[in-house]
């Protein structure tokens, strides 16, 4: 801090005042300012830091001595049993955010796509770009109501169907708008380049903007992802619950958000185990994806 | 000698703000025309109206007709086919990052549909040797161009831009982030291929425009003040604002 804020302007420590007479913010009070507000930043920083290390502290702490074999390869044990495991809601988790992205992605990104591309701003894009913000403030219990009168009651049972809708609904617009911000940050010039090779605008931003962002986009579509892998709330009227590892698009399904909802309000201590164990196996699910982003796909440093 | 572009009652806005507040020039056909003037006089919109890329800034409005080859450009044409007929180089290289020095080179065909791996290897190598950067080059094609100098990065830029076979070839200040080595380099460039393009070059460098182009026009606030001969120009100027700013004296017409 010292060195950056300080060091260079030290021989005209005393006062800068210019010939015109105004005086320069400069000297012993910049200093001071400059050390303050760094130190406000770190304060800021380190506070996160501490609140994200204690949560992850005890999520693990309370959650690596249920895992076991059992945990990962076996559905619930009737109450009043010991033992029992999750298998069920692992896949069943897997299975509902996967449909979720199924439907979330390909929409999610292409509309993404549309409201970034160089064109002249229409009445269509600032309809599809208002639409995805009202979407994304909604709550999500409003997308299971939507979907529980749209499907569950029409097809008179819960259904993973149902819970994959509502979690799509709820994760289309973070999708659009986190790969419409990320697109956006791709240089003008670049897309200029290529609309005056005589390239469609589409075909720019599918084969030129889109590869350029691609690990950007990918770790925004994993942060919507996570979003709803984590999320019982509109599953409560659409997949709801299942005891049963099951694999039937038309039943309902388990998945871990509510099996640690229901472990973590029952009676039982082994059951509150559970609940904890089941929080670090999704907290697992959720990093996964993200770091395979950052791996796998190459990020570009741009020449402005 | 015959003309490639006619540009009549060209005007641009941004917004609100006219830039260019009526053009009329033709421009002839194989031959290199310097467009110079100072800092905010509309030489870039003037040529990003060539290729219809100043309708891509949004806010933005033009009148006027440009007529190539006898068609408007502005009437009954998709502004995409007009750009694959007047090719463009930025001021700075836009290289797509993604993409290889040989995927860099053919993407105007790959992307237009033109897949055949022979066909596309021969027009690379056709179009690099044009920009004189082959030798430079061959024995990378396929890493990608992270590791040239920002001049072959320029001479990268003009083979992409000359692969998709343009008539016009409409240059934006394309040695401005050159050194003078480098900067000669295009200059020769330009005048190679001049035999089979005609050239529009925007430039600040009032050497450049006197070195490399036949015709020379002077915009000042939008407006085209003097269009002739580069020789005629530069040694015998009508205009005293032409005067003014080639010699050094500045523009005179804008308040410092």
């Amino acid at each position: 801090m010292d060195r950056l804020g300080a060091a260079g302007y030290r021989e005209t420590n005393e006062r800068d005042m210019g010939k015109s007479g105004i005086s320069l913010y400069s000297g012993r009070w910049r200093q001071i300012h400059c050390r303050m507000m760094t130190g406000l930043c770190a304060l800021a920083v380190l506070t996160l830091l501490a609140v994200l290390l204690i949560i992850m502290t005890y999520i693990l702490l309370q959650g690596i001595p249920g895992l076991n074999w059992q945990f990962f390869t076996r559905p619930p044990a009737p109450v009043g049993l010991p033992g029992g495991g999750v298998y069920h809601a692992i896949t069943g988790s897997l299975v509902l955010v996967g449909l979720a992205c199924l439907i979330a992605i390909p929409w999610g990104v292409a509309a993404g796509i549309f409201l970034a591309a160089p064109r002249r701003p229409g009445p269509l894009a600032a309809l599809v770009r208002f639409t995805a913000d009202v979407l994304s403030g909604v709550p999500s219990i409003t997308a299971g109501i939507f979907i529980y009168t749209l499907v569950v009651v029409r097809m008179h049972t819960f259904s993973a169907l149902a819970g994959g809708l509502a979690l799509a609904i709820v994760m289309l617009p973070v999708v659009t708008r986190n790969t419409e911000e990320i697109l956006r940050l791709v240089p003008r010039g670049l897309q200029e380049a290529a609309l005056a090779l005589g390239i469609s605008w589409w075909r720019v931003m599918l084969h030129i903007v889109l590869p350029t962002a691609a690990r950007g986009v990918a770790i925004g579509i994993t942060l919507a992802m996570a979003g709803v892998a984590g999320d019982p709330v509109p599953l409560f009227f659409t997949a709801l619950n299942n005891n049963h590892f099951s694999l039937d698009l038309t039943q309902p399904m388990a998945s871990l958000p509510m099996e640690i909802f229901r472990y973590a309000a029952g009676p039982f201590v082994t059951w509150h185990r559970l609940a904890w164990s089941g929080a670090l196996v999704l907290i697992g699910i959720i990093l996964l994806p993200m770091l395979l982003a950052r791996i796998i796909l190459p990020g570009y440093r741009i020449r402005r | 000698m015959s003309y490639k572009l006619r540009v009549e009652a060209l005007q641009a806005w941004y917004g609100q703000h006219q830039v260019l507040k009526g053009i009329s020039m033709p421009i002839r056909a194989n031959t290199i025309t310097a467009v110079i003037g100072p800092s905010g006089c509309g030489k870039s919109t003037f040529i990003r109206c060539l290729n219809r890329m100043h309708e891509v800034v949004p806010g933005t409005r033009v009148a006027g007709r440009v007529w190539l080859d006898g068609r408007n450009i502005y009437n009954g044409i998709n502004a995409v086919e007009v750009r694959r007929r007047v090719g463009m180089v930025f001021q700075t290289p836009n290289i797509f990052p993604a993409m290889s020095i040989f995927q860099n080179v053919v993407a105007g065909l790959y992307l237009n549909g033109i897949r055949g791996r022979r066909q596309l290897q021969e027009r690379a190598e056709n179009c690099l040797q044009q920009a004189g950067l082959w030798e430079e080059v061959r024995d990378r094609l396929h890493d990608t161009a992270a590791g040239l100098s920002s001049g072959q990065l320029q001479r990268l830029c003009i083979a992409r831009a000359l692969a998709v076979e343009p008539e016009i070839l409409l240059m934006d200040e394309p040695c401005s982030a050159l050194d003078p080595i480098a900067s000669i380099r295009i200059e020769e460039l330009m005048r190679e291929l001049k035999a089979s393009y005609t050239i529009i070059l925007v430039t600040h460098n009032m050497q450049q425009a006197a070195r490399v182009s036949d015709y020379t026009a002077y915009l000042c606030d939008g407006e085209l003040v003097e269009y002739e001969s580069t020789p005629e120009v530069f040694i015998r100027p009508k205009d005293s604002r032409t005067e003014n700013y080639i010699t050094g004296r500045g523009a005179d017409t804008r308040p410092l």
